[in-house]
């Protein structure tokens, strides 16, 4: 019964999964874990593309060469979520959008989360930096990233 | 390719909690299409389905399961998805099938049952995004919403007042649809604006709670049209899809440009090049109020940034000089994804044949333009319809 009110199965199927990075993704994760953020470069249309990838979905040929991208940026936009994965309300909202990086082609970037802000601060072009977890922690994941932060004077 | 036209049209109610199964929503819906379409299962040669993740169902293979109550055994059969597209992209696909000649009547019908998935649909989304770079932030599918509503609001300069005015204004032209879930004629802009927030800036008033339903429509070759001497029915003069990269990072919110390309697709085929003077009224994807407007701009019958302004002048009011949503949309009647084709092309249908009753344009309307709009906020389908 769920509620009390209808019937209900629980099944947890015995479903887990080993993505594949691939190519790409796979360097991207482990400059992660250095501490930097990598693309690829189409010498076709002249992108700077990020998230990094082996081929170019405009061109539709190979893409050339790896490039850092700074881990600066701007803020494209955003949502103050009371809301968690689940929908379940959480009363501390999480400050989450859009950032686009330094280096990278116009408006490529990625989500993450930010920090050191509060939701009244938090504002759409805000500039920022990746505030990134020790070494020792980082596991090759886009959580490396702890969040983003206001850049501050002098930086970038 | 042949002339094809929408001959009937039916639906279920749309409501949180249905008790009825999958199979038995599709055969209601099925059976009202067909009767009010005059045609019998027999008269049927290909049946289309649609409907959004099986995982709502926690039944796999979801097309098979309820292909029963959509009259499609021992007949062709296939099941269409486009994400939320779906609503509107089923028809389409029935469309082809009439349109090159290989069936005379297709019947198209759509199902949702979102309430199975307990103990929130929400956590199912949860599986929609890339998995390395976007699933460890445990998103919530809210967040891209909002966070597409951010930019609109903020590049354009947009007041949320201006967005909840079209909350208001289909909640209220659902009070009109008899299987509404969500109509309120008293709704104020300010009881949007004080509802709770869940994603700023969406809160509980901007957006479409989950439901459940089913929807159906039956196609028809121009032959069979003549040949049975069908009144109400209304012609597809117009189809377009598009879809964008699913690296949703990489593009710029502000503007739908895979629904300006789906909307271009279609006009060109309904030989329409002025949208703004030939299309009479719209049925566009309005799970957010936001979509209603953000869709007008891609459906190109507003300037970027303007569509506000057409909500706030009045108009898109039913008896505006373009209506919008008449039909009290996915923000008044409900939004169970796929089954929302009962409100799109659906309304669409009863529209241009006179039989939306209190819901009826009260002015003469020609040409209606329905869309849907789905995936990562990638997707767009257009039809457009003649009396």
């Amino acid at each position: 019964m769920y509620g009390g009110k209808v019937t209900q199965t629980r099944f947890r199927p015995d479903a887990r999964y080993a993505w594949s990075a691939g190519e790409a993704m796979s360097r991207f994760l482990e400059e992660l874990q250095n501490g930097r953020l990598i693309a690829r470069t189409c010498a076709a249309c002249e992108r700077v593309l990020f998230p990094p990838r082996m081929f170019c979905e405009l061109c539709f040929r190979p893409t050339d060469a790896w490039t850092h991208v700074l881990d600066t940026g701007t803020i494209e936009t955003f949502s103050v979520s009371y809301l968690d994965t689940n929908a379940k309300r959480i009363a501390v909202p999480i400050l989450v959008g859009v950032v686009s990086l330094d280096g990278a082609s116009p408006r490529m970037g990625m989500m993450h989360y930010f920090g050191e802000m509060t939701k009244d601060d938090i504002r759409i072009g805000m500039r920022v930096k990746a505030v990134w977890r020790p070494p020792e922690e980082r596991r090759g994941s886009v959580l490396d990233i702890a969040y983003f932060r206001p850049l501050r004077e002098g930086e970038g | 390719m042949r002339k094809v036209a929408v001959i009937g049209a039916g639906m279920t109610l749309f409501r949180r909690r249905l008790q009825e199964t999958p199979k038995e929503l599709c055969y209601e819906a099925a059976r009202g299409a067909l009767d009010s379409a005059g045609l019998d299962l027999a008269d049927v040669d290909a049946v289309v389905s649609g409907s959004a993740p099986d995982a709502f169902d926690g039944v796999h293979m979801k097309g098979e399961y309820f292909l029963d109550g959509c009259g499609g055994t021992r007949k062709p059969y296939m099941r269409v998805f486009t994400g939320g597209g779906t609503g509107v992209f089923s028809t389409i696909a029935g469309w082809w099938h009439v349109a090159s000649g290989l069936a005379d009547v297709v019947l198209v019908v759509n199902e949702e049952k979102m309430s199975s998935c307990q103990p929130h649909p929400q956590s199912v989304f949860a599986h929609i995004w890339d998995p390395i770079l976007d699933r460890p932030l445990q998103p919530n599918l809210i967040w891209i919403f909002a966070m597409e509503m951010n930019r609109y609001m903020t590049v354009h300069g947009i007041k949320k007042e201006d967005i909840a005015r079209v909350a208001v204004k289909n909640k209220r032209n659902a009070v009109d649809h008899p299987c509404a879930q969500l109509a309120d004629p008293h709704i104020t802009v300010d009881d949007v604006l004080k509802s709770e927030v869940m994603a700023w800036p969406v809160q509980r008033l901007d957006i479409s709670p989950p439901s459940d339903g089913a929807a159906a429509v039956v196609l028809a070759s121009e032959d069979v049209v003549r040949r049975r001497r069908i009144k109400d029915r209304a012609w597809i003069s117009g189809v377009g899809w598009c879809i964008d990269s699913t690296m949703w990072t990489d593009r710029d919110l502000v503007f739908p440009e895979y629904v300006a390309r789906a909307a271009q697709m279609a006009y060109k085929m309904a030989k329409i090049d002025r949208p703004r003077k030939q299309i009479d009224f719209a049925e566009p994807y309005d799970p957010f109020d936001y979509k209603e407007l953000h869709h007008l701009e891609g459906l190109l019958l507003a300037d970027k940034g303007g569509a506000p302004k057409l909500t706030r002048d009045g108009v898109t009011e039913r008896d505006g000089d373009l209506p919008v949503c008449p039909s009290g949309g996915l923000m008044g009647v409900g939004n169970p994804i796929a089954a929302t084709m009962g409100i799109k092309v659906g309304e669409l249908f009863w529209q241009l044949t006179g039989q939306a009753g209190k819901r009826q344009i009260p002015h003469e309307v020609r040409t209606g333009v329905t869309q849907a709009w789905g995936d990562l906020m990638q997707y767009g389908c257009v039809v457009v319809m003649r009396a």
